[in-house]
C-alpha cells in the first residue's frame, strides 16, 4: 500500500518536472525570437557598415546575399536557431571566427570563476543566514541585517576598487589583473582570480544570507518548532534536525537566484580585473557591434539563468513531501 | 503636512534615519550640485593629475588635473535625475499594465503575464547589454533602455497586489453599481496598492542607479562630454594603482546613494520582509 501510493507520488513529482522542464524550453525558445528581434532592429545594415560608406549598391547587394541579409526575417531567424542548436551560431563580425571557437575560449574561464565563487560563497552565506536567523531581533542580526543590506546596494566596482587598493596597492599580495592562460598552474591562477572571486563573493554573499535568514525565520514561526522547542530540544539541534529539512527548498531557491546575480555582476568583475571570460567577451562584442556573437553570448547566459531557476524549482517539487511520498 | 513628515521621520529606526538623511543629500546635491561647484566642470584648475585631498580641492583632481568635486556634484545631477525618470517610467509602465491585467480578465491577463515572465528570465544586464548594442546610448536611449529593462520586475508585484485587491468586496461592490472598468482601476485599486508600490520605486532606482553606472563604467553608458558618477570612476581608472580619491569618491558617491534608500526602504513600517 505504502509502496504504491510512494510510486504515485513519485509518478506526479516527474510529471510536474516534466512540465516545469517543457515551459523552460518554451521560454528560452520566447526569449530567442526577442533577443533575435532586438538585434535585428540594429539602424543602419550591418552590411552598409562593414563595407562603409564609399561602397557602391552592387557591393552592398552582394555582400547582404552573401551575408544572407537578404533572406526573409523568419528564414534566418531559423536557420540562426538551429545554427545555435547544432553549436554553429555564426561568424564573428569583429574577430572573423567561427563564433563557437571565440566562445569555447571564453566558457571555461567563466564556468571555472562561477564555480570557485560558489565554492567560497554558499558555506559563507548559509552561516550567516542561518546564524543571523537563531538570534534573530539579536545586536548580531540587526547588524548582519545592515551590512548586508548595504552590500547588496554596492556597485560591484566600488568593492572591487577597494579590493585591489588593499590587496594589491596597499598590501601587495596579489596582480591586480587576473591572467587565466593553459601554462599557469593552480597557485598561480588561484593567486590571479582571488580578488575577482572575492568582489563576486561578497555581494552574492550578501543576497544569499538574506534570504537563507528568510527562509529559515519563516520555518521558526510554525508550530512544530515551537513544540521541539517547547519539549527541550537544544537551538542548534531544532536548527539542524527540525528546520533545515523544512527550509532546504527556499534555500536552494534562494542559492540558485543569488547565483544567477552571478551572470550580471560578472560583467563588471570580468571588465575590471580583465579577465578573459564569457561577460567580458560579450561587453567587447557591444562596443563593437558584433551581433552574431552578442546573441549567442545573450542566449548562454539566458540559457545558464533559466537552468538555475529550474534547479530551484525543481528541488522546491523533490523537497515536497506530499509529492515525494505519501 | 511638514509637520507630519517630520513626526514619521522621528519614528525610523536609526538606519532608517541615516537612509533618509543620505537620500536627502543625495537628492539636494542632484538638485542644486552644479550651483555649488567650485570650479566649472570641464576646467583643467590643478598642476597635478591624481592630486591628493586638499584645501583648494577637497576631493583632489582627476587624471587631466580637473577638480573632481566639481565633476561629481555634476555627475550626480545625471546619476539621480536619469534613474529617477527610468524608475518612475518603468514603475507608472509596469503598474499600468498590471492594473490592466487585472481588471480585463483572463484574455487580458494571460498573455501579458506570460509576456512579462519571459522577459524576466532574461537577466537584466544583459538584456541591457543587448538593447545597448542594437539602439545606442544616447541619453534619452539610456533612460528608456534603464526602463524597459525593469518594467517586468514592477508588473510582477503590481500584478499581484491588484490581482489579490480586484477580489476585495469593495471592489465588487463597485463593480455592481456599474463603475467602468477604468474607475475600478484608478479610484478603486490603485490607491490601495499605493505602499507597497513606493517601496518597489525605491527598490527600482536603486537598481537603475547600479545598472546605469555599470553601463558608464563599461564605457556604454552615459557619453562623453556628459558624465555620471559611473563615467567618473571610468575615467579615473588609470589612477586605481596609485589609490587616487579621483576614482574612490564618486564609486563611494553611487554606494551611499544606493545604501541610503536600501536603509530608508527597510526601515519603512510594513516592509516585513526581513523579519
Amino acid at each position: 500500500m505504502a509502496g504504491a501510493s510512494s510510486q504515485s507520488g513519485m509518478k506526479a513529482a516527474l510529471i510536474l518536472i516534466g512540465k516545469r522542464f517543457a515551459s523552460s524550453l518554451l521560454t528560452l525558445l520566447m526569449v530567442s525570437v526577442t533577443i533575435f528581434i532586438i538585434a535585428q532592429l540594429l539602424p543602419g545594415d550591418t552590411a552598409q557598415e562593414a563595407l562603409g560608406q564609399s561602397a557602391t549598391a552592387d557591393q552592398v547587394a552582394a555582400l547582404r546575399h552573401e551575408m544572407g541579409l537578404d533572406r526573409p526575417a523568419h528564414v534566418r531567424y531559423v536557420s540562426w536557431l538551429t545554427g545555435m542548436v547544432t553549436g554553429d551560431p555564426g561568424q564573428s563580425m569583429v574577430a572573423n571566427m567561427p563564433v563557437a571557437e571565440v566562445i569555447s575560449t571564453r566558457l571555461p574561464n567563466s564556468l571555472l570563476l562561477a564555480a570557485l565563487t560558489a565554492l567560497v560563497a554558499i558555506p559563507v552565506a548559509l552561516a550567516i543566514g542561518i546564524g543571523s536567523a537563531m538570534n534573530r531581533g539579536g545586536r548580531i542580526d540587526r547588524a548582519l541585517n545592515i551590512v548586508t543590506l548595504s552590500m547588496v546596494a554596492v556597485p560591484e566596482f566600488l568593492v572591487a576598487t577597494i579590493a585591489v587598493l588593499i590587496f594589491s596597492v596597499k598590501l601587495r599580495w596579489l596582480p591586480s589583473i587576473a591572467m587565466a592562460s593553459s601554462d599557469m598552474d593552480w597557485s598561480d591562477y588561484l593567486r590571479g582570480v582571488a580578488m575577482p572571486i572575492l568582489t563576486l563573493c561578497v555581494i552574492v554573499v550578501a543576497q544569499m544570507a538574506r534570504m537563507t535568514r528568510a527562509a529559515v525565520i519563516d520555518q521558526m514561526d510554525r508550530p512544530y518548532v515551537e513544540m521541539a522547542v517547547l519539549k527541550g530540544v537544544a537551538p542548534v539541534r531544532v536548527v539542524l534536525k527540525h528546520i533545515m529539512p523544512n527550509a532546504i527548498a527556499p534555500i536552494v531557491n534562494a542559492m540558485a537566484l543569488s547565483l544567477s546575480y552571478l551572470l550580471g555582476g560578472a560583467v563588471i568583475v570580468e571588465t575590471i580585473f580583465n579577465y578573459p571570460g564569457l561577460a567580458s567577451l560579450m561587453v567587447n562584442a557591444v562596443t563593437s557591434r558584433d551581433m552574431p556573437l552578442l546573441q549567442a553570448c545573450a542566449m548562454i547566459f539566458c540559457t545558464a539563468y533559466l537552468i538555475l531557476m529550474l534547479i530551484a524549482d525543481v528541488t522546491a517539487i523533490l523537497a515536497n513531501p506530499r509529492l515525494r511520498a505519501q | 503636512m511638514i509637520a507630519s513628515a517630520l513626526k514619521r521621520a522621528k519614528a525610523l529606526p536609526l538606519s532608517g534615519k541615516v537612509g533618509l538623511a543620505l537620500v536627502v543629500f543625495w537628492l539636494f546635491v542632484a538638485l542644486f550640485g552644479p550651483m555649488l561647484a567650485p570650479y566649472p566642470i570641464g576646467a583643467f584648475v590643478a598642476y597635478d593629475v591624481f592630486d591628493g585631498q586638499s584645501a583648494a580641492h577637497w576631493l583632489g583632481s582627476d587624471y587631466l588635473g580637473r577638480d573632481v568635486l566639481s565633476r561629481l556634484l555634476s555627475g550626480a545631477r545625471y546619476t539621480v535625475g536619469l534613474a529617477a525618470a527610468a524608475a518612475l517610467l518603468a514603475s507608472s509602465t509596469g503598474t499600468a499594465l498590471a492594473l490592466t491585467a487585472a481588471v480585463g480578465g483572463a484574455k487580458v491577463d494571460e498573455p501579458l503575464s506570460r509576456f512579462m515572465d519571459m522577459l524576466i528570465s532574461i537577466p537584466s544586464k544583459i538584456f541591457s547589454l543587448v538593447l545597448v548594442a542594437a539602439f545606442g546610448s544616447s541619453l534619452g536611449l539610456l533612460l528608456l533602455i534603464a526602463a524597459f529593462t525593469y518594467v517586468p520586475g514592477n508588473y510582477r508585484i503590481a500584478r499581484a497586489l491588484a490581482v489579490n485587491l480586484a477580489q476585495m468586496d469593495y471592489v465588487q461592490v463597485a463593480k455592481v453599481r456599474g463603475e467602468g472598468r477604468f474607475h475600478i482601476a484608478i479610484a478603486e485599486i490603485l490607491p490601495n496598492m499605493i505602499h507597497p508600490l513606493l517601496a518597489d520605486f525605491g527598490l527600482r532606482f536603486v537598481f537603475i542607479v547600479l545598472l546605469l553606472s555599470g553601463l558608464s563604467f563599461l564605457g556604454l553608458g552615459v557619453q562623453p562630454p556628459d558624465a555620471d558618477l559611473g563615467s567618473l570612476v571610468r575615467e579615473n581608472i588609470s589612477g586605481l594603482g596609485e589609490g587616487a580619491l579621483a576614482i574612490l569618491a564618486p564609486a563611494v558617491a553611487i554606494a551611499t546613494l544606493t545604501v541610503g534608500v536600501n536603509l530608508l526602504i527597510d526601515a519603512l513600517p510594513g516592509q516585513g520582509k526581513g523579519r
